[in-house]
């Protein structure tokens, strides 16, 4: 499915400040009975964010009204466990567009990349100041640019870059997904396919 | 320069049909996994493109997930759950890929059918939208979970595009000690590694104690690869992988076995290959593992106590808020603690080895009564070889009950779900808040701690219990 484009996005932030999030926190198990990709946005973090009897949990922070944005910034390991892309859906249908960690898991950083969701790593330096401006001042806004692969701390202008491969970039900056590119390459698929042994 | 190259490498450079400039690998597929809870987006996705798949005879699906282990002969009573199966009935059959739904003899857990029938083959690539899928590496192949976008990517084109992990090798030599099983191996190294000291490595296993293993036991090491942050895990394929493999319905006959053969004796790390990262362990100082907290890093020997804070990698914000959550202290010894449910089962466990070294404790005892006891085979073909070889009348006389095929409370998307505050010792991967229910607290744990738990109703050293067995 191809996506929005993304280029730069200017937002205040979610700080969660909370080391090896796993996708079972991010979207719990018994929400993945959806057959269409639709409402996942609702049950992000469900069982951080309710308690049992469906009562908002106050202290999570996306039960804050003062914090709010575009951008989700946790803390290190990010989407550890399970590979269910249902946790990249829940992120980016809950409104997020950018997810900032200083380690991402794998195979859920793979999953934002082909959902449109920009996973950004900085250093854990970088991180901390994140968390320090945005808990101390929750309007700090954040500026990712993609073109640059730089992240910046708007109020006191300082930034670090990011890596992304050149393909995922250039696909990101214009809303391109991997069956695109893969369908445009079919016949070579097919000639290989007929010389593989197994 | 040398043209050495990596188990690893030999399998995954076989299978690039293409290389992107600063851009990932398309790599072929050549067997492919679908179970019900993360394939109907990506079958709706060729569908809204008006593509068919490419090669459904390289797609294989089947029902685990989210079925019933009780009166699977009955319909599913959850009308979501109940929906995903016969979304995926629908699309198999419209796709003209091979189904093994509930009810099916074939049918079981994704990535235990998948060896039992031959699916799984050295030196394949195999996928599957399951993080697991590192299970089949035991053969020498390169298995990896992948996502929905994924899925639908190789239902449309047989390929999916991967940037080259980088490679591991972990050795571990000397035996296995008394009460050490497979499982307890797999938490030692993740609870050396963290749950992301492997991340952007496939991993290979060398030395003596995973070549002694079964091939059962080699797909638990493989499977819990992705704990420790690693796409996959996998062991160089020998005598006892081809045993497995020969005769099984979906292997290669006659001189296709050959050609075959002649592929998979090539596969094998050469003796000059070069790996990013290599490490060492001496096998025999593992114990028998247990978790403590709520990743599966967070493991030691089960005799010891729970670190302090300061003592382990990490923050101790978070590692206090695990504690937390499963009701424990600093310096808590694990031994004695009182427990709720066991949990037999999964693709990590729940395979005929994992219930004869179950039955192996329990036998001749009684299940405490303060434990409820879920026994989940991974497949039919595991409940039927439970049954042929008495194992089934061992459990009953002991007071347990055996339960239908499938994932169950490993991640409790369908009833069998351990009550919020409740505590398990399980089988199972993960050890997740709440992964097993709401609320719910989990102690990962070989089949034999989990059988000594069961008898007893607490936290046990099975060797305890082994040794009582030698001197009746």
């Amino acid at each position: 499915m191809a996506y929005d484009k993304f280029d730069i996005l200017t937002s205040t932030a979610v700080p969660l400040p909370i080391e090896n999030v796993d996708t079972d926190q991010i979207i719990p198990a018994r929400f993945l009975k959806a057959t269409e990709r639709v409402g996942f946005g609702d049950n992000l973090f469900r069982d951080w964010r309710y308690n049992q009897d469906n009562t908002l949990k106050e202290d999570f922070v996306l039960n804050q009204d003062k914090f709010s944005g575009k951008i989700l910034v946790g803390g290190k390991n990010f989407g550890s466990g399970s590979s269910r892309e249902h946790a990249a859906w829940a992120v980016y249908d809950y409104g997020f567009r950018c997810v900032v960690s200083s380690f991402f898991a794998d195979i859920f950083r793979g999953n934002c990349l082909n959902i449109g969701v920009l996973p950004v790593q900085v250093s854990a330096e970088f991180l901390q100041k994140i968390f320090d401006a945005v808990e101390a001042d929750p309007s700090t806004e954040l500026e990712i640019n993609l073109q640059e692969q730089k992240i910046t701390l708007l109020p006191t202008g300082e930034s670090e870059s990011f890596d992304i491969n050149d393909y995922k970039k250039n696909n990101m900056l214009n809303g391109f997904d991997d069956i695109d590119y893969l369908l445009n390459i079919k016949k070579d698929i097919e000639t290989f396919a007929e010389n593989t042994p197994l | 320069m040398s043209a050495t190259k990596t188990l690893f490498d030999k399998v995954w450079d076989s299978h690039v049909v293409h290389k992107i400039q600063d851009g990932p690998d398309v790599l072929f597929i050549d067997r492919h996994m679908v179970h019900e809870v993360t394939s109907p987006v990506a079958f709706l996705g060729i569908k809204n493109r008006n593509i068919p798949v490419l090669h459904p005879e390289k797609t294989f699906a089947t029902a685990d997930h989210n079925t019933p282990t009780i009166n699977q002969h009955l319909p599913v009573a959850d009308p979501l759950s109940a929906n995903q199966l016969k979304m995926l009935e629908e699309n198999a059959n419209e796709y003209g890929i091979s189904y093994w739904g509930l009810g099916h003899a074939k049918n079981g857990i994704v990535h235990v059918v998948g060896p039992e029938y031959g699916i799984t083959q050295p030196g394949a690539t195999i996928v599957c939208g399951d993080s697991h899928t590192s299970t089949h590496g035991a053969f020498g192949a390169i298995a990896f979970g992948i996502g929905t976008s994924e899925v639908e990517m190789v239902l449309a084109t047989q390929c999916i595009m991967q940037p080259k992990p980088k490679r591991m090798r972990i050795n571990i030599n000397g035996k296995m000690s008394k009460g050490v099983t497979p499982k307890d191996v797999a938490l030692f190294i993740i609870s050396q590694l963290t749950t992301s000291g492997a991340t952007g490595y496939f991993v290979e296993y060398a030395g003596d104690i995973f070549r002694d293993m079964s091939m059962e036991g080699r797909m638990t090491v493989c499977n819990l690869s992705i704990e420790m942050g690693a796409r996959g895990g996998m062991i160089a394929p020998d005598e006892k992988t081809f045993e497995y493999v020969k005769d099984r319905e979906f292997t290669p006959k006659g001189a296709d076995w050959d050609k075959a053969m002649a592929y998979w004796e090539t596969l094998y790390t050469d003796e000059d290959a070069i790996f990013d990262k290599e490490l060492t362990f001496d096998g025999s100082l593992i114990e028998p593992m247990i978790t403590y907290g709520t990743n599966p890093g967070m493991g030691m020997g089960i005799s010891n106590d729970i670190p302090m804070a300061n003592a382990v990698q990490g923050g101790a914000t978070t590692y206090q808020k695990s504690l937390k959550y499963m009701d424990f202290n600093e310096g808590d010894s694990m031994m004695g603690k009182p427990i709720d449910f066991v949990f037999l089962g999964s693709c990590t466990n729940g395979r005929i080895e994992d219930f004869r070294a179950f039955t192996s404790i329990v036998k001749g005892r009684r299940k405490a009564d303060n434990v409820t006891a879920w026994l989940v085979p991974g497949s039919h073909k595991v409940e039927t070889a439970i049954k042929e070889e008495g194992i089934l009348d061992i459990l009953t006389e002991s007071g347990f009950e055996l339960r239908e095929p499938g994932c169950s409370a490993c991640l409790a998307m369908n009833d069998d779900k351990v009550p919020a505050g409740k505590l398990a010792v399980s089988t199972s991967n993960r050890n997740f808040e709440g992964r097993q229910g709401p609320g719910s607290r989990t102690l990962l744990a070989s089949p034999l701690v989990a059988a000594a738990a069961a008898v007893t109703g607490k936290v046990t050293d099975p060797r305890e219990l082994m040794e009582e067995m030698v001197v009746n």
